[in-house]
């Protein structure tokens, strides 16, 4: 096992064992949260410092019960951009550090920003997504949902559908995929793809009924059509003309493939609402593994030294 | 003080590799050259077959002086250029305020007669404030001494503001310098569109965002008969669009910066923030294009593109960070070794590249060669010695390089400016 490090950046940096580890740990988890009593003592006495500087409903709640579960001592000092202003990351960094933290869970609208932190704290950073790079977090329970429900990655076809170029999600699991063994496509409008993805060892397709041919795992991205968007896509109607994951569309997949969604989801944009609602879409599972995934995140760390110093 | 440099080895086809030659200089002039001078009342500067090369001319240096003086000033980049063997720098327009009136390029160039150190020549902006609206003061700047007209690295959108400035600068036969950049484009770029931006996450500057403007730059220079100058060409398109417009006799010429032939994106991997200039980094693919203009004369110039910045500008986020690299005193030992020592191109060609072209584009005269009757700027090179390149040795404020540790050869020994032994 080599995943010996005191932070978690991404899946680029994950061996295909490293993963591996972190899903058997997960399912462990899963196994304590099944429990009457889901409180465990791996982190007590240790601190938990969740500094968002995005908004996040669900990520953060995931962070926070994963924490508190394993027994950490939790502060939440979510900063707005406004703060960011004022004083540097670095900074922030040393402050929470100096308080004594143990793990630095960050979520930052610039690329790398947990790796610049993670140089000057002592503290373990956890990168809860950064920028259009990664997040771990969020990747690490889809693999385990796919997992669970596909038993192997090896030979898997997984479509990723959508917005690619705003999705660090899906970055992070076409690191992962690929690693594990899994043939990966995408699928989107040609604006929202990144050329140069191919060589990552991705296939690229912009008809979306010939990327999920055959398909055992579906995985669709969130549509935001926000300033930036609106120079890359028209509208999200002619998305979904093209691109919705329906049961027309599933029919070129596999009968036992599955759908999943990061969220929040518009329904009838990304997927229609007849699928979600249907056994094949299985969203609930994700949020399931969520806490579980995280609590494996922290427990590695703190086996690592991380949250020892 | 009259100088005999003694026993030097000259690069070119007047002279042997194997002899050895002494340059007289008088007045700050050369006056003589050739094998075993008597000896006059004169300062005797033995060199024991080191190389002398003309001194170096930068065309694309930002000074920072007024407005920016804790990043540079004229002081610290005159020191910095004497020990990065460039005996005359220029100064780019984009200070605060900007070289726009001829009240700025009086004092630039009074303030670095008093430093007294490399000769500066200004460059006068294109627009008023560089803000590529209203055209600045060019004909008085022009009689103030400035050498050339340019907006910086600032994006110049206004593609009839330039025709105009290209038509208006005929009146005095100055170049106009331009940084190619699209602005929709480059849009939320960092760094150079490719494989390692799309790895790190971070937003690509498309090769498109420089040539679409090199080409528009191309069309107008066409259309006018303006001196066109590219600073810097970093793109294998924006070198092939200047080798055509230069076959159909259209007159433009370009630079290119030490670091977009040495480098390549994948010098940003880990979010190296040292490595994030503009135009950014390319590609291996970019990098062979430049070499071969390099030494086919498409690219006419090399020039430093010192940009300097503050270490605290460069530790932030990627995003965040500043552009800019502190390359006066690392511009000729990278080109030295990327280019001489790996034989793309000669000693003697290197010398055009950074001395004589320069010259002849910014119509200095009597500087960028070493010939009888020419300025006495002068470089000594130990051409055979290795150095590890530590930015905390440079006289520049801007004590940091993505080249930091890297081993070079080609070392300057001496610089001298007008006659004078000045490092």
């Amino acid at each position: 096992m080599s995943l010996n490090r005191k932070d978690f950046f991404g899946l680029r940096d994950l061996t295909a064992d490293d993963i591996r580890y972190i899903l058997t740990t997960a399912e462990t988890m899963k196994y304590v949260l099944s429990q009457k009593s889901k409180k465990s003592p791996h982190l007590q006495g240790k601190s938990v410092i969740i500094l968002f500087y995005e908004k996040s409903a669900r990520a953060k709640l995931a962070y926070e019960l994963a924490a508190q579960h394993l027994s950490a001592n939790l502060v939440d000092m979510t900063n707005s951009a406004h703060d960011m202003e004022q004083e540097s990351l670095q900074d922030m960094g040393q402050l929470v550090d100096q308080m004594g933290a143990d793990f630095i869970i960050l979520r930052h609208p610039m690329a790398g920003a947990a790796r610049l932190l993670a140089k000057c704290v002592n503290a373990s950073v956890i990168n809860a997504g950064d920028g259009y790079n990664e997040n771990p977090g969020q990747s690490l329970l889809d693999l385990l949902t796919i997992k669970e429900r596909k038993g192997n990655f090896t030979g898997l076809k997984v479509v990723i559908v959508g917005d690619l170029l705003h999705s660090r999600v899906s970055k992070s699991n076409i690191w992962g995929l690929t690693k594990l063994g899994a043939e990966v496509c995408v699928a989107g409008p040609p604006t929202l793809l990144l050329p140069e993805m191919e060589k990552f060892g991705v296939r690229m397709y912009y008809d979306v009924k010939q990327a999920v041919q055959d398909a055992d795992v579906i995985l669709t991205t969130r549509m935001r059509l926000e300033t930036q968007n609106k120079m890359n896509l028209p509208s999200l109607d002619e998305y979904k003309r093209f691109f919705r994951i329906d049961e027309n569309l599933l029919q070129y997949a596999k009968k036992d493939a599955i759908v999943m969604h990061p969220g929040p989801i518009q329904r009838d944009i990304e997927i229609s609402s007849s699928v979600i609602d249907s056994p094949q879409c299985i969203i609930n599972d994700q949020i399931g593994n969520s806490v579980a995934v995280r609590m494996a995140m922290f427990y590695i760390l703190s086996q690592m030294g991380g949250g020892l110093l | 003080m009259n100088l005999l440099i003694q026993r030097a080895r000259l690069h070119g086809a007047a002279y042997t590799d194997e002899k050895r030659y002494d340059i007289r200089i008088a007045d700050g002039k050369i006056t003589e050259i050739g094998e075993n001078l008597q000896p006059q009342d004169e300062k005797l500067l033995p060199v024991d077959g080191k190389s002398v090369f003309p001194g170096l001319i930068d065309m694309h240096c930002n000074v920072c002086e007024p407005g920016y003086e804790h990043i540079e000033n004229i002081a610290s980049v005159s020191l910095s250029a004497l020990k990065g063997g460039f005996t005359s720098i220029t100064c780019e327009p984009n200070t605060k305020p900007a070289v726009d009136n001829k009240t700025v390029v009086e004092y630039i160039i009074s303030k670095s007669k008093a430093v007294g150190l490399v000769n500066i020549f200004p460059y006068g902006s294109i627009s008023m404030g560089c803000e590529g609206k209203d055209m600045a003061e060019i004909g008085e700047m022009y009689e103030a001494g400035i050498v050339g007209v340019s907006d910086g690295d600032k994006i110049l959108d206004n593609a009839a503001l330039l025709r105009n400035v290209m038509r208006y600068t005929k009146m005095f036969d100055l170049p106009v310098m331009t940084h190619c950049e699209d602005r929709a484009l480059s849009g939320q770029g960092m760094m150079h569109e490719g494989y390692t931006a799309a790895c790190l996450g971070i937003f690509g500057m498309p090769r498109e965002a420089e040539e679409v403007q090199v080409s528009r730059n191309i069309v107008l220079a066409e259309a006018t008969g303006a001196r066109l100058h590219i600073a810097p060409v970093s793109t294998r398109g924006a070198v092939r669009m200047v080798r055509d417009a230069k076959k159909r006799g259209i007159s433009v010429t370009c630079e290119t910066c030490p670091h977009y032939f040495a480098l390549t994106d994948e010098a940003v991997e880990g979010y190296q923030t040292l490595a994030k200039v503009n135009p950014p980094l390319r590609t291996k693919d970019d990098v062979q294009a430049l070499l071969e203009g390099i030494a086919d004369g498409t690219i006419d110039v090399i020039a430093s593109g010192h940009s300097p910045t503050t270490q605290t500008e460069k530790n932030h986020e990627f995003d965040k960070a500043a552009y800019g690299i502190s390359a006066l005193e690392t511009a000729f030992s990278i080109s030295y070794t990327h280019l001489v020592d790996s034989g793309v191109i000669s000693a003697e060609r290197l010398n055009v590249l950074m001395s004589k072209n320069p010259a002849e584009i910014l119509h200095f005269s009597k500087k960028g060669v070493l010939q009888v009757g020419y300025d006495a700027d002068l470089i000594v090179v130990d051409t055979e010695k290795t150095s590890i390149i530590d930015p905390s040795e440079f006289a520049s404020k801007a004590k940091f390089s993505p080249f930091a540790g890297k081993e070079v050869k080609g070392q300057i020994c001496t610089t001298i400016v007008g006659g004078s032994v000045l490092s």
